[in-house]
């Protein structure tokens, strides 16, 4: 009975994906395409590819990139959409302003960073990282704490909860599924900029260095390139939906009861 | 949930806005954000201006308009502006359509949608622009490398959200068609259709974003002709302020076309409820 | 009008605690009017003058739209009186007044999903800087009270509506407030839960010697609960009628709902809010 429930479980996860896999393997067999290498010269290509030393050098400084930009935009987006989510006057003022720096497609932030910081060291890039990454979760703080159900909201109030304790343990776990919301957007944005930052001027990185297999023709390392990039994605997506999980737990519950599942 | 007692008290439950003195509040907000408008217009004239920021990379805001309205009576502009916004439109038109589509037929059979749901949970957290290299071999320069890019972003936006959409219909008002021999056809244009009218419309929304901010990174990273292109040689080329100008028409594009989805979300969903509050 | 002030009952005034004075709530010519820019000005409450006695339970009724929650929200410090004054413990109410706790109708959304059931309660006592170690004797034994102690450490979320309304009542005996309001706290729980729980209060109430104003729009609870009913008018808000319920103090479903005195005072209750609802108000008032 459970072994047939696995088996069912395991066949529904796992064979499109390897159909899939079958397919460009057998499709792209004795390839003589010099743009689409058989998938057999692509997976042999990998390890002489990305030797720990590559890693080192390139994947690791780009993740350190990616993650000091997030965290800061982490912190800036919740501090400042909280004081803007509590505060009338704060979110009237900001509201036209914001419209439009979170419309402003973040890549173009790249030359205009350019300028200040330059881009050949890790300031330029972590900025624009960090700049991208912020609007998301600072917008949907606002919300959040403006959505805030307005009984817990007295109720708070009549226990005469002090400042701290209301932002501590009502405000902010009240916003924070919309904080993962925007957290989530942020995630992807950064790591698009992650590569986009890393193809201005000449440099290291994950994203440098499958451009320079494309300029150079190296045609099945840029492949590895790009499903190495396609792993990480899907590797950072699975780490936030662990936490996400962990942290929300509660609100993932009450939803699933609410749903009547 | 249980329906709140209808109250007398008009919807403003914080005590702190109910204790002040309020003689025209209607106005008060549109105020405030055309004040807070001019504090970041007038603040940057100034940080420029007086030196505190080096005019060279900031320069004064009446400077990045004035290039504007120089950019306003040229051709090119013109030319690369409407490049831009057919890019956008065009591949956000084609992601909706292979969305919506594959959306309803993988939602409509629960089996493809147990059999899709690992490759699609795996596929939709690749960044599109590991697509760049490939593209650029493929097409180079020509907008199909931006087209691709477009529409690998924006696709996964507006599948997730239809089958969020298509798997919240109501099994009820399913049987209720089913027993009254509805077809499969009338099934979903009569009760999965509207169902999921306001996921589509949602993902409509977050796709247009999307589609906007590949489509001005294929230009200024692959060079696609476009704004995005114009952007990159204003700023290599030293012309400081055009580069600030052409920022500025790409954020009001944004604007719009934010505003131009919320705008036809509301014409769309005027019967509906409640317009939804997204957890995409 | 008429006002009779309450006298208290011999029982009662044992299990009191002892204070300055033996008035726990009192309005004085409460008045509150929305003034809204773009809105027509809306008077909810002209003029209430009533007052609650210490270890009193007070029941609230009126037809729907009376400005019951708008009189309970005042009386809670959640919202400013535009008129008169609220009057706890001999001091005006200006905001959420210390030693007042207020249970909410809406259970789920008043109890905080994030914590635990134990969080929940815990929360208020940790506010007033109560050590830890009392703090969870405290708990402990608010919710024996509403017998849900094997339910600590779950989520609000996980239990039934009427469980969830007990959670919130224990948090409120936990904090130990002078008066304790209640916002038609049983109106989302079905019948069989609801008679539970008034009995619950009733017991509470008797056990703790705890002031109690409870509002609902059921005339066969304010009945069945109450020492006294306040019957409030339509909108603009008066007082129509101050009802004193002379029913025994041992009160349970069967008896006393059968009990012949229980059946005149509710037609006596249900006759005023029909006037009330009929517009008709108290001599000298106007619509």
């Amino acid at each position: 009975m459970t072994a047939t429930t696995y088996a069912k479980k395991a066949f529904l996860a796992l064979g499109l994906p390897l159909i899939l896999l079958a397919a460009w393997w057998i499709a792209s067999a004795g390839s003589t395409n010099p743009f689409w290498p058989s998938l057999q010269t692509i997976l042999q290509t990998f390890p002489e590819t990305w030797t720990p030393e590559r890693l080192a050098a390139d994947l690791v400084p780009s993740l350190a990139r990616l993650g000091i930009g997030f965290s800061l935009a982490v912190v800036g987006g919740i501090v400042g959409g909280t004081a803007i989510g509590l505060s009338p006057t704060l979110r009237a003022l900001s509201e036209p302003v914001l419209e439009f720096f979170r419309a402003v497609p973040p890549p173009v932030l790249v030359p205009i960073i350019a300028l200040f910081a330059g881009y050949t060291g890790w300031l330029g890039k972590i900025v624009t990282i960090a700049l991208g990454c912020l609007w998301p979760i600072l917008l949907n703080t606002v919300e959040g704490v403006r959505g805030l159900e307005p009984t817990l909201t007295d109720t708070a109030k009549s226990y005469r909860l002090s400042w701290w304790r209301r932002l501590l343990f009502v405000v902010l776990p009240g916003a924070s599924p919309r904080i993962f919301t925007g957290a989530r957007q942020a995630l992807s944005i950064g790591v698009i900029l992650m590569v986009i930052s890393e193809l201005f001027g000449a440099n290291r990185g994950l994203g440098a260095s499958i451009v320079q297999f494309q300029r150079s023709f190296a045609i099945p390392q840029m492949w590895t390139g790009i499903i190495l990039l396609g792993l990480i994605g899907v590797l950072l997506a699975a780490i936030f939906k662990v936490v996400e999980t962990r942290m929300l737990a509660w609100y993932m519950g009450q939803r699933q009861i609410e749903r009547g599942e | 949930m249980s329906p709140t007692q209808a109250t007398l008290a008009p919807p403003t439950p914080s005590g702190a806005a109910t204790r002040k003195p309020r003689r025209s509040r209607k106005g008060r907000p549109a105020l405030l954000g055309i004040a807070g408008v001019a504090i970041v217009l007038v603040g940057a004239e100034l940080l420029s201006r007086t030196g505190i920021v080096n005019p060279d990379f900031l320069p004064p805001v009446t400077e990045m308009y004035a290039t504007l309205f120089r950019l306003l009576g040229e051709g090119e502009f013109w030319h690369s502006l409407v490049l831009t916004v057919r890019g956008w439109a065009i591949g956000l038109a084609a992601a909706m359509a292979l969305g919506i589509a594959a959306g309803f037929v993988i939602g409509s059979f629960p089996f493809l949608r147990a059999f899709t749901s690992s490759t699609i949970e795996f596929l939709r957290p690749i960044p599109s622009v590991a697509l760049i290299p490939l593209v650029v071999l493929l097409w180079g320069t020509q907008p199909q490398s931006a087209f691709v890019l477009v529409v690998y972003a924006a696709f996964w936006q507006v599948l997730v959200q239809v089958l969020y959409g298509v798997a919240d219909v109501d099994p009820v008002a399913r049987d209720t068609a089913r027993s009254y021999q509805f077809g499969p056809l009338r099934i979903a244009r009569s009760v999965i259709y509207p169902t999921a009218l306001p996921y589509i419309m949602t993902a409509f929304r977050l796709a247009a974003a999307v589609a906007l901010i590949l489509e001005i990174t294929a230009e200024l990273v692959i060079g696609v002709p476009g704004l995005g292109r114009d952007i990159g040689i204003a700023q290599s080329s030293g012309n400081v302020p055009e580069t600030y100008a052409l920022v500025i028409v790409v954020g009001l594009i944004g604007v719009a076309v934010n505003l131009f989805a919320r705008f036809a979300e509301k014409k769309m969903l005027w019967w509906h409820p409640s317009i939804r509050s997204e957890h995409s | 009008m008429s006002i009779t002030v309450p006298l208290l009952k011999a029982a009662q005034a044992e299990s009191a605690a002892p204070a300055a004075t033996d008035v726990a709530l009192d309005l004085r010519g409460v008045g509150k009017t929305y003034d809204t820019p773009g809105r027509p000005q809306v008077e909810a409450i002209r003029n209430l003058d009533f007052q609650v006695g210490r270890g009193e339970l007070v029941c609230v009724v009126g037809p729907s739209g009376a400005g019951k929650t708008t009189l309970l929200r005042s009386i809670a410090g959640l919202l400013d009186v535009t008129k008169g004054e609220v009057v706890l413990d001999g001091t005006a109410v200006t905001g959420p007044p210390e030693g007042m706790a207020v249970v909410f109708q809406e259970y789920g959304r008043s109890l905080f999903p994030w914590m635990t059931v134990r969080q929940n309660i815990e929360l208020p006592l940790k506010e007033k800087g109560i050590p830890k170690a009392e703090r969870r004797e405290k708990v402990d034994k608010a919710l024996a009270e509403v017998s849900l102690t094997e339910a600590a450490e779950q989520h609000p979320w996980q239990l039934s509506g009427g469980m969830q309304q007990r959670v919130a009542i224990a948090r409120a005996v936990a904090y130990e407030p002078t008066v304790l309001l209640m916002d038609e706290p049983f109106a989302a729980v079905d019948a069989q839960t609801r008679a539970e729980l008034e009995d619950l209060v009733r017991s509470l109430w008797k056990r703790l010697g705890v002031t109690v104003l409870f509002v609902t729009h059921d005339i066969d609870e304010a009945v069945y609960l109450g020492e006294r009913v306040i019957v409030l008018s339509n909108r603009p808000t008066v007082l129509m009628e101050d009802v004193n319920v002379d029913l025994p103090p041992e009160r349970d479903q069967l008896s006393t709902r059968s009990d012949p005195r229980f059946g005149e005072l509710r037609g006596h209750v249900y006759s005023l809010i029909q006037k009330a609802k009929a517009g008709h108000r108290p001599e000298g008032e106007e619509a």
